[in-house]
Parts: C-alpha cells; sequence; structure tokens
C-alpha cells in the first residue's frame, strides 16, 4: 500500500466506527482525536480492524504512532507495504 | 434461543464464562469478528446483575438506576443503533438530607451552577475542581486520595463533599479514602451530560442483546456453572461443567477476578509474585435493596427519577453501609420506563457488608429483611404520603442473594477496589490464552464500564487468536 492509500485505509475506518466523521477541514499533522473527537475506545477500533483486516499486530507501546494521519502513513508504510 | 448443555459442541475458538454485560460485549464482538463463540452462564438467564425479575404483573430492574451519557455512542458502535436509540435522559434527580434539599439534571452545567449559587463556591474554584478531575487518568499517581482532593478544593464543605461522593458512593461502592483518581474518572464520565437510562427496561436491552449475539454467531447455553478453567503446561485447554470437557483455545472469564483466581483455576498455574498480588485485591461491598410494586390502577406523582435521601447529619462512608443505614436511594419507575405497561414500580438500594448479613440464622435473617421492608416503605412515605396503602407487592435483596445469583465473593456488587485492574489485565501473561472481564478497579464497572472494559478484552483475545 501507498501512503495514500494508508491514509484511505484509515479515514474509512473511521467512517465505520463514526459514521458522522467530517474530514473536510482534517489536517493531516494534527492529532485525529482532538478533530475528529475520537476516544481511546476509537482507537482500539482502529487496532482492531487493522488485525481484522490486514492481519497487523500493533502493540500498545505502539499506539501513540497513530496520532495524526501522517504519522499513521509513516508507521504503516513498512508493516503494509505488501498489502 | 439458548440450546441445553447436550447440544454444545467440544471445541470452540473461545469459551466466555459469564453473561454480564462484561461477558456479553465481549462474546459479542469475537464473534463479530470471526472467531466461534460459546457463551456459558451459570443462571437461567443472561445479563449477570444487569438483570430483572417478575412478580405478580410488576417488573423490578436490579441495576437500571442510571448510566453516563458515553453509553450512547458505546451501543451504537459495539452493539446497535436500535439499543443506542432506546437511550433516554432521566431528568430529576433529587437529593434530600439534612445539609440540603435540591433537584438536578445531574450534568456540568447544572452542577456548576448549584455550586456557585447554592453551595456559594467561587467559579472559579468550581472550574479548577472540573478541569482537575477531567483531566485524571488510570495510571496517574494514585496517593491521592478523595478525601484529600475534596479537601484541597472545598476544605471543611462537607455539604460539597456528599454532593460530590454520595451519587459516586452508589454508583460503585468507592468510599472517601479510595484514589482520587478512580473518583475522577468515573464522575467526569457522569457530569458528562447527565443521568440516562434504557426506556423499555433491563429485560429488552437483554432481549435485544441476545439478539445480536445469535445474529453473529454466538451459541449461548444458559444453566451451565463452570466447575474448573482447565489448563495444560501454562496453556488454557478449555473449561469443565458437570464433568464434560469443552476445548477452546481462548477461555474468558467473567466470573468475579478472585472467584477466577480462587475457584475456577488451580493456584498452581500461577507465578508466587502474581499470587501474592491476587490475594491482596480487596473486593467491593454489596448492596440491599427493596423492591416496591404498586397495585394496578392506582397511580403515584412524579416526584423525581432518582432520589438520593439520607436522614445521616453528614456524609459519612461507614454510615451507608450499616445495616440500620438512614441513607438510601431510591429509584423511581413511571410507565415511561415501559411505555405501554401501565405500571409504577419503586426499588430502593443501599450499600451493603456482606459480613453484617452472611452469618444470620434463618428466623433472624427473615426478621431483618422484614425490618428493612417496613423502614424502607417508612421512609419513602416522606415523598409519597401514603404510598403504604398502595403497594401490593414488597420484598427485600441482601447481600446473600447477590452472591448466590452472580456467585461473586461476599456478593461484591461492583467488583474490585482499584488493585484488581492491574490482576485482571495482566492474567493472560500467567496462562497463555486465559482473560479476565468484569467489574474490577473501581472504574471498570457499572454498565458502561463493563461494556467497555469487554470490548478492551475481545481486543486482547483476538490479538491472541491471530497471532
Ligand atoms: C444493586 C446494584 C445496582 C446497580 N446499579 C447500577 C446502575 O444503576 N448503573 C450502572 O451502570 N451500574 C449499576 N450497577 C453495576 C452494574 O450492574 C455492574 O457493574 C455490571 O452489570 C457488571 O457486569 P460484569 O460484566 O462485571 O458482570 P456481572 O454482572 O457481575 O456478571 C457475571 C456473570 O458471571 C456469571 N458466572 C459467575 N461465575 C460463573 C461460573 N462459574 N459459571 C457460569 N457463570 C458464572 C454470573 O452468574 C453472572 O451472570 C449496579 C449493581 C448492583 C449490584
Amino acid at each position: 500500500m501507498t501512503s495514500e492509500e494508508i491514509k484511505d485505509l484509515i479515514l474509512e475506518i473511521i467512517e465505520d466506527i463514526d459514521d458522522e466523521a467530517d474530514f473536510t477541514s482534517l489536517d493531516a499533522d494534527q492529532p485525529l482525536r482532538d478533530q475528529l473527537d475520537l476516544d481511546s475506545m476509537d482507537f482500539l477500533d482502529i487496532v482492531m480492524e487493522l488485525r481484522k483486516r490486514h492481519k497487523l499486530q500493533i502493540p500498545e507501546e505502539d499506539y501513540p504512532h497513530l496520532a495524526t494521519l501522517n504519522s499513521c502513513a509513516t508507521y504503516l508504510e513498512p508493516l503494509l507495504k505488501d498489502a | 434461543m439458548p440450546v441445553s448443555f447436550s447440544q454444545v459442541d467440544n471445541q470452540y475458538d473461545v469459551i466466555v464464562i459469564g453473561s454480564g454485560l462484561g461477558g456479553l460485549t465481549t462474546a459479542n464482538r469475537l464473534a463479530y469478528c470471526g472467531h466461534k463463540v460459546l457463551l456459558v452462564e451459570h443462571h437461567h438467564r443472561l445479563g449477570g446483575l444487569s438483570t430483572w425479575f417478575k412478580r405478580r404483573g410488576h417488573i423490578f430492574d436490579i441495576s437500571l438506576h442510571g448510566f453516563p451519557y458515553g453509553m450512547v455512542k458505546t451501543c451504537k458502535k459495539y452493539w446497535n443503533k436500535a439499543i443506542m436509540q432506546s437511550i433516554v435522559q432521566l431528568p430529576n434527580i433529587v437529593f434530600d438530607n439534612p445539609q440540603f434539599t435540591l433537584r438536578t439534571t445531574f450534568d456540568k452545567t447544572d452542577f456548576t451552577e448549584l455550586l456557585r449559587s447554592h453551595f456559594k463556591v467561587p467559579e472559579e474554584r468550581i472550574n479548577s475542581f472540573f478541569a482537575t478531575v477531567a483531566g485524571m487518568n488510570f495510571y496517574d499517581d494514585q496517593s491521592m486520595t478523595t478525601r484529600e482532593l475534596f479537601e484541597r478544593f472545598f476544605p471543611g464543605r462537607s455539604d460539597v463533599h456528599r454532593l460530590l461522593m454520595e451519587p459516586i458512593t452508589y454508583a460503585n461502592g468507592s468510599t472517601l479514602d479510595d484514589p482520587a483518581i478512580t473518583y475522577g474518572i468515573v464522575f467526569s464520565n457522569f457530569m458528562n451530560k447527565g443521568v440516562f437510562t434504557f426506556e423499555g427496561g433491563t429485560d429488552k436491552l437483554i432481549g435485544m442483546m441476545t439478539d445480536e449475539l445469535e445474529k453473529n454467531g454466538v451459541t449461548i447455553c444458559t444453566k451451565a456453572k463452570v466447575d474448573k478453567i482447565i489448563t495444560e503446561k501454562g496453556r488454557v485447554r478449555g473449561i469443565s461443567v458437570h464433568g464434560t470437557t469443552i476445548c477452546a483455545k481462548a477461555v474468558v472469564s467473567n466470573s468475579g477476578i478472585t472467584n477466577t483466581i480462587q475457584n475456577l483455576t488451580d493456584r498452581e498455574v500461577y507465578s508466587d509474585a502474581f499470587l501474592e498480588k491476587a490475594d491482596k485485591i480487596r473486593v467491593n461491598t454489596s448492596s440491599c435493596q427493596v423492591y416496591l410494586g404498586i397495585r394496578q390502577g392506582d397511580r403515584i406523582d412524579d416526584v423525581g427519577d432518582l432520589l438520593f435521601t439520607s436522614k445521616s447529619p453528614e456524609f459519612d462512608s461507614e454510615e451507608l453501609l450499616d445495616m440500620n443505614t438512614k441513607s438510601k436511594t431510591f429509584s423511581l419507575y413511571y410507565p415511561k420506563t415501559r411505555p405501554g405497561a401501565d405500571q409504577y414500580t419503586v426499588v430502593a438500594s443501599m450499600n451493603s457488608r456482606f459480613e453484617d448479613w452472611a452469618n444470620l440464622d434463618e428466623e433472624t435473617y427473615q426478621r431483618e429483611k422484614q425490618s428493612l421492608v417496613t423502614r424502607t416503605i417508612a421512609d419513602l412515605d416522606k415523598y409519597l404520603p401514603g404510598v403504604k396503602g398502595k403497594i401490593d407487592w414488597a420484598e427485600a435483596a441482601t447481600p446473600r442473594t447477590f452472591n448466590s445469583y452472580t456467585l461473586h465473593t461476599r456478593g461484591t456488587s461492583f467488583g474490585t477496589k482499584f488493585e484488581g485492574l492491574d490482576i485482571s489485565r495482566s492474567i493472560f501473561k500467567e496462562v497463555a490464552g486465559l482473560f479476565h472481564v468484569g467489574s474490577v478497579g473501581i472504574i471498570m464497572s457499572g454498565w458502561l464500564g463493563a461494556i467497555n472494559y469487554g470490548v478492551i478484552v475481545a481486543n486482547d483475545v483476538d490479538g491472541f487468536l491471530r497471532a
């Protein structure tokens, strides 16, 4: 997957979690949490969906890498290079 | 429909022991993720403490007194939209005690206003208190107690302490001596947007959850008490019920954490260091309840949805636990609770110690229960004059009742004190494939806490099964 595809994947998962999420003014370098009103349970959902869809195991200590859309892409790119 | 034990297969991906809201949610999430799940419950119905019973046309709810707004999002995400849509606000929360009498919607705005106008607390102090509790995390320092937190912000104001603490003590059995972080986390949850309930009653909720579980393919087996969790070489192998073994790659126990360690597994499977910590877990206190049914055709006035009442001069955790406590909450269920049924019921709840009730001989036990009912009706009369003549069913439950239905250690109503959380979260490091879900650590309890914890544990189990 390319960096752009990974970002789309993350947004798609977030949309599944919250169908009212509004991405129009999303800044890819700012925390997703503040912009989309996500809580720690939402991040757990993202982790579980990534495991279900792509067999990815993300250890708890790596959760901070999922903070912004860009940091998600940076962290996930090597892990999803063959996906 | 739940199946009988003889129809159960002999191999599953996961077995969930117990169908409290934690167990139900873990089972549902794992089945939704494609795992083959068996849910085993000792009682004849699902729900654990989230339950109800019927007497003479009345339906009594046990733990439907109120939950935080967070349930809306949680039910939508982890159950379904129909369940979410049945969540409605309880608008009238009443406090009545020798220090103050007031009515509130129990949200941050209204509380701020009350603290300012009624209790004359300066606004910046109120705001900094709210900001402090809202910023608390479970991994923060736990050396400060709730008492110290209150003294810091509202020194000497026992009336303010009462307003802030009494509802939380009823909600989770915590006291002024528990870590301030547990108070902060729970209080911030409730102070979000008010107190909510499930329209249609607990029976409707559990019915809807059962449908969802079946839709996702969970095999449900009731009236089956798990006697042992079977382990082999540090791994879980399955469970034993009435001498029959059912195998699984993972087992999730929704039985109490103390029960799970002391009764469902052998001590040898754990390390000494783990047992040393596990043996120190303190369970929370239990409850007494009195259920009052209003005769069909009679009605009672709307005097509030949830009444925190006390005749005790000041708030005192010990007084709340006394067998003859002067403090109790009344939950009033009007026809709006179950639209369509023209029913009124009242449930009085008190915190209570198992030890006080456990060793009474049968005659004394029955007499104490009766006098509890009598005292409760007399107390309710202040809010509903003449109510006694309208009651056609009155019955009491004690810590013994809670113990016999849930098997929980000392009938605990609200799981364990803070230290239980760490043990519950780390049990899988001791025995591969063994997980625990259910009320622990004060914060992971109540309907919202139990469901959210169910999701967290489902994530751990899913990770284990896919590794
Ligand atoms: C009186 C009272 C009032 C309450 N009011 C509220 C309220 O208003 N709002 C709120 O949010 N919360 C309330 N609570 C708390 C809330 O009900 C609980 O925190 C929550 O329901 C607990 O869920 P749980 O997952 O921990 O499991 P539990 O509900 O404790 O269920 C555990 C289940 O495991 C089963 N089990 C145990 N051992 C075995 C075994 N060996 N084999 C098979 N099955 C087994 C038990 O039968 C039970 O069904 C109240 C609790 C009480 C007691």
